[in-house]
């Protein structure tokens, strides 16, 4: 086997504080939760649950959702490439009774809505463009 | 890049079983979930083609309980195996944490281990990851076969793990046989790994 890769890089792990977590928290219940947004998970690219909060009324596999929703969006990011793309900047899957909103926070992170009929898709990119304003002066 | 929280006291680490096609990747995730059916709350997720092959991965979240005062949620992935499927098998390793390589004993399969962990060598590289770093088991699998000719497992030691030098398991995945060692081997690796951060 080859060494073309440098041999001192090593793989970074990602902590986040007591308090930076409360915040984010904070920011997906008041401004998701409290809007009407069924489920809201905050999750990294590897497809783990960062922050997650909800409405009380949800039963999903927040777990499964969260390996899905990255492989998702991660391929959904290849093929914009691939037709020479930077991005798709509308990830949205809708259903009868529950939709769900894709949204980039920042090349390591992805914030996952999901609502009902009551919220519009409109409304709802707004708010979760206000969240991830918000998240992001938190870093 | 394992997920700490800080606040919840757990840990998220991603696990991805890799090698050839038709080695038996996804037969290891279903003999762990049969197994420890009674410790995993969740179903496990494939996403196959009709043929019963891997399209892009399955996964399966597994909770070991506490280490260091975490609660451990260890998520297990495979890759698809087939050559054309590399585009997705790159995705699935984005964040990996340890790995499990398993190889295809049989005698004919001898090129097809040897290409598949190159791919492997060349995609960690793409996240700036060595192989020779990252916490990696390897498992000699279908030790059970009696029709074809097997290799014997120096031969497969000296073919793919002479520079790697990582502990190995002859097994079988269909059987179970040295699944769940090889399973307990790369958590303890991986764990051990994550400690500096888990502090």
């Amino acid at each position: 086997m080859g060494s073309n890769y440098d041999d001192n890089v090593s793989y970074s792990d990602f902590t986040l504080g007591h308090e930076e977590l409360e915040t984010i928290e904070e920011v997906l219940q008041k401004d998701l939760v409290d809007g009407g947004v069924h489920s809201v998970l905050l999750i990294d690219m590897a497809g783990n649950i960062v922050a997650k909060k909800d409405n009380g009324n949800c039963e999903h596999d927040l777990y499964s959702l969260a390996a899905l929703a990255s492989a998702n969006f991660a391929a959904v990011d290849t093929m914009a490439k691939i037709v020479g793309e930077n991005e798709f900047s509308l990830l949205f899957h809708k259903g009868e009774e529950e939709s769900i909103h894709f949204s980039k926070v920042n090349p390591e992170f992805l914030l996952i809505t999901i609502f009902g009929k009551e919220v519009t898709l409109g409304l709802l990119r707004l708010k979760v463009s206000e969240a991830i304003e918000k998240i992001n002066s938190i870093w | 890049m394992a997920f700490v929280n800080m606040k919840t006291k757990e840990v998220q680490a991603k696990i991805v079983f890799y090698g050839p096609g038709r080695g038996g990747k996804t037969t290891n995730l279903e003999y762990v979930y049969s197994k420890f059916r009674e410790r995993i709350k969740t179903d496990m997720v494939s996403i196959k083609t009709h043929g019963d092959r891997t399209l892009f991965f399955d996964f399966l979240p597994f909770d070991i309980g506490k280490i260091m005062g975490y609660d451990v949620k260890i998520q297990l992935y495979t890759v698809p195996g087939q050559v054309k499927y590399n585009a997705t098998r790159k995705l699935v390793l984005k964040g990996v944490d340890g790995m499990v390589f398993v190889a295809d004993s049989q005698r004919d399969k001898r090129e097809k281990n040897h290409e598949s962990l190159k791919n492997l060598q060349e995609n960690l590289a793409a996240y700036k990851k060595s192989i020779f770093k990252i916490p990696l088991v390897l498992q000699y699998n279908k030790r059970d076969l009696k029709e074809t000719p097997l290799m014997p497992i120096e031969m497969m030691e000296k073919d793919l793990n002479k520079q790697l030098k990582a502990p190995s398991f002859p097994a079988s995945a269909i059987t179970g046989e040295n699944v769940v060692p090889t399973l307990k081997k790369i958590i303890s690796l991986t764990m051990a790994s994550l400690q500096n951060v888990m502090k």
